[in-house]
């Protein structure tokens, strides 16, 4: 049992003050406070005194700003989904580790410490119309005609995939080699097969790990800014919400309309971050009631 | 209950485990009859929880074959096989009740609702836990999560029963406590198990027959009195607490008695016909077997030395006596004992026991 | 056993196509930065390494370089400064707010950049600082001092608080603790903290992006910004930066590699 928060004797003294004091100022005064800066500012148009919806009224009347919602969802949701599936599968064939495994890790991250501008040069030369995996099927007779895999959705979302299948797949692989090897053991003494294992064992006891990727994986995704400028199409399928913000920022210099669409980016993600939290709460409570001895 | 197949009669084992080049289990050869209770006892590393995987089909044998009731079982994997096994952390399944931990092998199995949470309940009561079905593993006591993993295991009728360190966990008073129970569950069903422990307490209180593990090779194998009282080498001899070994070379051998000097000392055992004199062996003795003092009449002693370090143990004491330069002999006695006394010590001929040398 | 034959095979065909597919992608870049030129083809017909010449002369890479590493290096060393007694605080002291604390350096690191970036960049603008190096540094900075007090804090935790009491028992005063106890121990955890911060500012993108301007563009702002005019400067001359780019983050990514586990570049997820 946890202590009681009356119990935990605060030690809380100057030196503490004095050693958080730097960090503390600078989240608040860099993330915070602009944070809210934004909100008020997006409340105040150029044109208007005093507050107003005047931007989101703006945004959520014009079909070219509110699509960007749909758009950004429809690269988010289906990445999300595509990359926690496999990322669960391979993370899961090599809880118990691999094959050079730290030479695959290092691969695997490259994508990662790269960044995604690398990235997306990479791939819009790989996989272009004339790149070497064109080039690959069409030597192998699978296709007449080249994959067109840059410079619409289906760009956006191979540089999400690469981007974030490492990042996932990793947290996974640390969440479910933490896992008592001896569950999945003792359950195979008490009669079940693998896969009786796998759904009755180890995937209730992963499922909240898998809740958080989810919600860390979507939320990165929904951010999609520059791959879905170099492999998209910026000013059609692939205008997400971070170009439209952009767009008003930088393209036309109204701060208070980019701040508005921000801010809505903002509670998509947050709305999002919260069907999973409640999702999670529901999953087992079990999860909150420690894991027994370990 | 399991149908006169599903029974264990016997299980003759004779595996193999290497990783790499280093050999972990050596051709253990063992024969295990219906109703037996068998420790591997070892230190760790010895093997032990490595043959005991290998019997769960847990891991696979580098070599050899697994026989139950004469027919070959290594190639089944563990759900296959019908044993029952409890894990050194219990490993009991965090997100699911006591009674779904208990009932999880019988869903698996073709019963019926009622008849799964009728074994369930009857396991419950006989392990003492009716009343704690809904709670989870984190909720419960160490000696109660052990509970629960003895009657997941139990639930299911398996025809060997394997215990991988199972009381470690735990502090020694419910260690004590939770032998006991197991001792009598094991009887009381009529089970066969193999148990594998480095408590040499442990292995004695419970088992019909020890099989002694170092390195991965079978040590000895025998009676609790037989290991306890006759171990036939020097590992063992230590791991059973005989504290005081000499190197001798034999002098004489008479009547079933041989005579041995070294260190200093004359020593007197028990031998076979094969001991020849002039061989070079270790005698052992425990510090409770050696006698000293008012034990003996004057002049009766075998030697004599002088008390180095008195450790007090509650009824008795340990105390180190040094006999010459090289040679210090621990002995137990309840006699009261001070630095620096000289103290008369004998070797009692049916204690000493006779070994091979290193 | 066959199944699980077939299971284990198909992971390894995945492992092997993602590891290909990284090397597709990498290589490509590579070639066609050495390519005198190439429509369509496995290989190039004629390598040149004018491009790089080319690339830096026309990108004025000298420059953009300059102010790389004069962000990296100051960034590295303020988010270890503020961060470091943070941390220290946060493994050894209990208090009452410690968890909303947490929770808030906890943001930056989960809240998309973008999300946050554009408010940012509005604020800093206001105040003047936007698109110079300073604003570059201060926006960069709002993730990465959390990050330097989460990886720092692990090897807080692992330093034995009974190493500092018996320091002072032995009379050592806080100053002296500090120095000849924690500091030595902490190595470690401060190359570790050092390399990762090293490797996500030079890579870092949305920010340096949003905040930089004409005389304050980081290399990965300043390839984007041409691959982006795309069309005007020759692909292989952009490849070429690319190149030079991938040598920086690579060779820091073999020497981080000597310091941190692969594992070690993502968050961990607590139970």
């Amino acid at each position: 049992m946890r202590a009681v928060a009356n119990d935990e004797k605060s030690e809380f003294d100057a030196l503490a003050l004095f050693c958080l004091l730097p960090s503390l100022l600078y989240v608040l005064c860099m993330f915070v406070y602009p944070f809210l800066y934004g909100v008020y500012l997006s409340l105040q148009p150029p044109k208007i005194d005093g507050f107003s919806f005047a931007n989101y009224l703006a945004f959520f009347s014009d079909p070219y700003q509110y699509s960007t919602i749909w758009i950004t969802f429809s690269l988010a949701i289906p990445t999300t989904v595509v990359v926690l599936v496999l990322a669960l599968w391979l993370a899961y064939g090599m809880r118990r580790g691999i094959f050079m495994e730290r030479t695959v890790t290092t691969i695997l991250i490259m994508p990662i410490s790269l960044g995604v501008i690398l990235l997306s040069e990479g791939i819009l030369g790989f996989y272009g119309s004339q790149g070497w995996f064109n080039q690959m099927l069409l030597g192998l007779g699978l296709i007449k005609e080249p994959f067109i895999l840059t410079h619409n959705y289906a760009g956006v979302m191979l540089a999400l995939f690469m981007q974030q299948f490492p990042f996932c797949f990793l947290m996974l692989l640390g969440y479910i080699s933490g896992i008592d090897p001896s569950l999945e053991r003792s359950a195979r003494m008490l009669g079940a097969t693998p896969s009786i294992v796998f759904r009755r064992v180890m995937l209730p006891l992963i499922a909240p790990g898998l809740a958080i990727a989810f919600a860390l994986v979507f939320v990165m995704s929904f951010a999609v800014f520059p791959s879905a400028i170099m492999l998209g199409q910026p000013a059609g399928t692939t205008r997400t919400i971070s170009i439209a913000a952009y767009q008003k920022a930088f393209e036309q210099y109204d701060m208070s309309a980019a701040s508005a669409i921000a801010v809505v980016m903002g509670l998509c993600q947050l709305a999002a971050l919260l069907v999973i939290i409640l999702f999670r709460r529901r999953l087992s409570p079990a999860a909150t009631m420690g894991v027994g001895k370990r | 209950m399991n149908a006169p197949g599903d029974t264990l009669e016997s299980l003759q084992l004779g595996i193999t485990k290497r990783y790499g080049n280093k050999t972990v289990l050596d051709n253990l050869q063992l024969d295990i009859r219906k109703g037996e209770f068998v420790t591997f006892l070892g230190p760790s590393g010895c093997g032990k929880s490595t043959a005991l995987s290998i019997v769960a089909g847990l891991i696979a044998a580098t070599e050899g074959e697994i026989r139950l009731n004469g027919a070959r079982v290594d190639h089944l994997p563990p759900e296959k096989r019908a044993f029952g096994m409890v894990f050194q952390n219990y490993a009991l399944f965090p997100h699911m009740t006591v009674f779904d931990n208990v009932s999880f092998g019988l869903t698996l199995k073709p019963l019926s609702k009622d008849e799964v949470k009728k074994r369930t309940d009857a396991m419950l009561k006989l392990v003492q836990l009716t009343g704690y079905e809904d709670r989870y593993p984190g909720q419960l006591s160490g000696g109660q999560q052990q509970r629960v993993a003895i009657a997941r295991a139990l639930v299911l009728h398996p025809r060997l029963m394997l215990f991988d360190e199972p009381l470690s966990n735990l502090d020694a008073k419910l260690r004590v406590e939770m032998r006991a129970e197991i001792k009598q569950i094991h009887s009381a069903l009529g089970l066969t198990s193999i148990y594998v422990t480095h408590d040499q307490a442990e292995a004695l209180s419970l088992s019909d027959r020890i099989v002694v593990l170092r390195n991965g090779v079978l040590m000895q194998s025998g009676t609790p009195q037989e290991i306890h009282d006759r171990p036939n080498n020097v590992f063992v001899a230590d791991f059973m607490g005989f504290r005081n070994f000499f190197k001798v070379r034999i002098e004489s051998v008479s009547q079933g008695v041989a005579e041995g000097i070294g260190d200093g000392i004359r020593l007197r055992a028990r031998a076979g016909s094969d001991v020849q004199p002039g061989a070079e062996m270790v005698m052992a003795i425990r510090p409770d077997d050696i006698r000293a003092g008012a034990q003996i009449a004057p002049g009766a002693e075998d030697v004599s030395g002088r008390v180095e370090v008195v450790e007090y143990l509650g009824r008795e004491q340990e105390a180190a006596v040094r006999i010459n330069d090289s040679t210090r002999v621990w002995l137990r006695t309840a006699e009261a004992l001070r630095n620096a006394d000289t103290i008369g010590l004998q070797f009692p001929t049916d204690k000493v026991v006779l070994l091979p040398a290193e | 056993m066959m199944r699980s034959k077939m299971w284990k095979l198909s992971l390894y065909l995945f492992i092997v196509g993602f590891i290909l597919n990284m090397l597709g992608i990498v290589s490509h870049v590579v070639v066609s930065s050495f390519a005198k030129r190439w429509f369509g083809g496995v290989l190039p017909p004629a390598y040149t390494t004018d491009w790089f010449a080319y690339a830096w002369k026309n990108f004025d890479l000298g420059q953009v370089l300059g102010v790389t590493l004069l962000i990296v290096v100051v960034v590295v060393v303020l988010a270890l400064a503020i961060g470091f007694p943070a941390a220290y605080i946060l493994a050894r002291r209990n208090f009452r707010f410690k968890s909303i604390i947490l929770l808030l350096y906890f943001l930056p690191l989960v809240i998309p950049q973008m999300t946050y970036g554009i408010p940012l960049a509005t604020t800093l603008y206001r105040y003047g600082v936007g698109g110079s190096v300073v604003g570059v540094i201060l926006a960069v900075l709002v993730p990465m001092v959390p990050l330097a007090v989460f990886v720092l804090m692990p090897f807080f935790e692992q330093i034995s608080v009974n190493l500092e009491w018996s320091g002072s028992m032995l009379g050592a005063s806080r100053a002296q603790i500090f120095r000849r106890i924690l500091l030595p121990l902490m190595v470690p955890g401060i190359l570790t903290a050092g390399v990762l911060i090293l490797v996500n500012t030079i890579s870092n993108f949305e920010l340096a992006f949003l905040l930089g301007g004409g005389g304050s563009q980081t290399l990965v702002v300043a390839l984007f910004y041409n691959m982006f005019a795309g069309g005007v400067r020759p692909v292989y001359s952009i490849d070429a930066m690319a190149v030079i780019y991938m040598g920086m983050v690579m060779t820091l990514l073999l020497v981080a590699l000597r310091f941190v586990r692969p594992t070690q570049m993502v968050f961990k997820l607590d139970r």
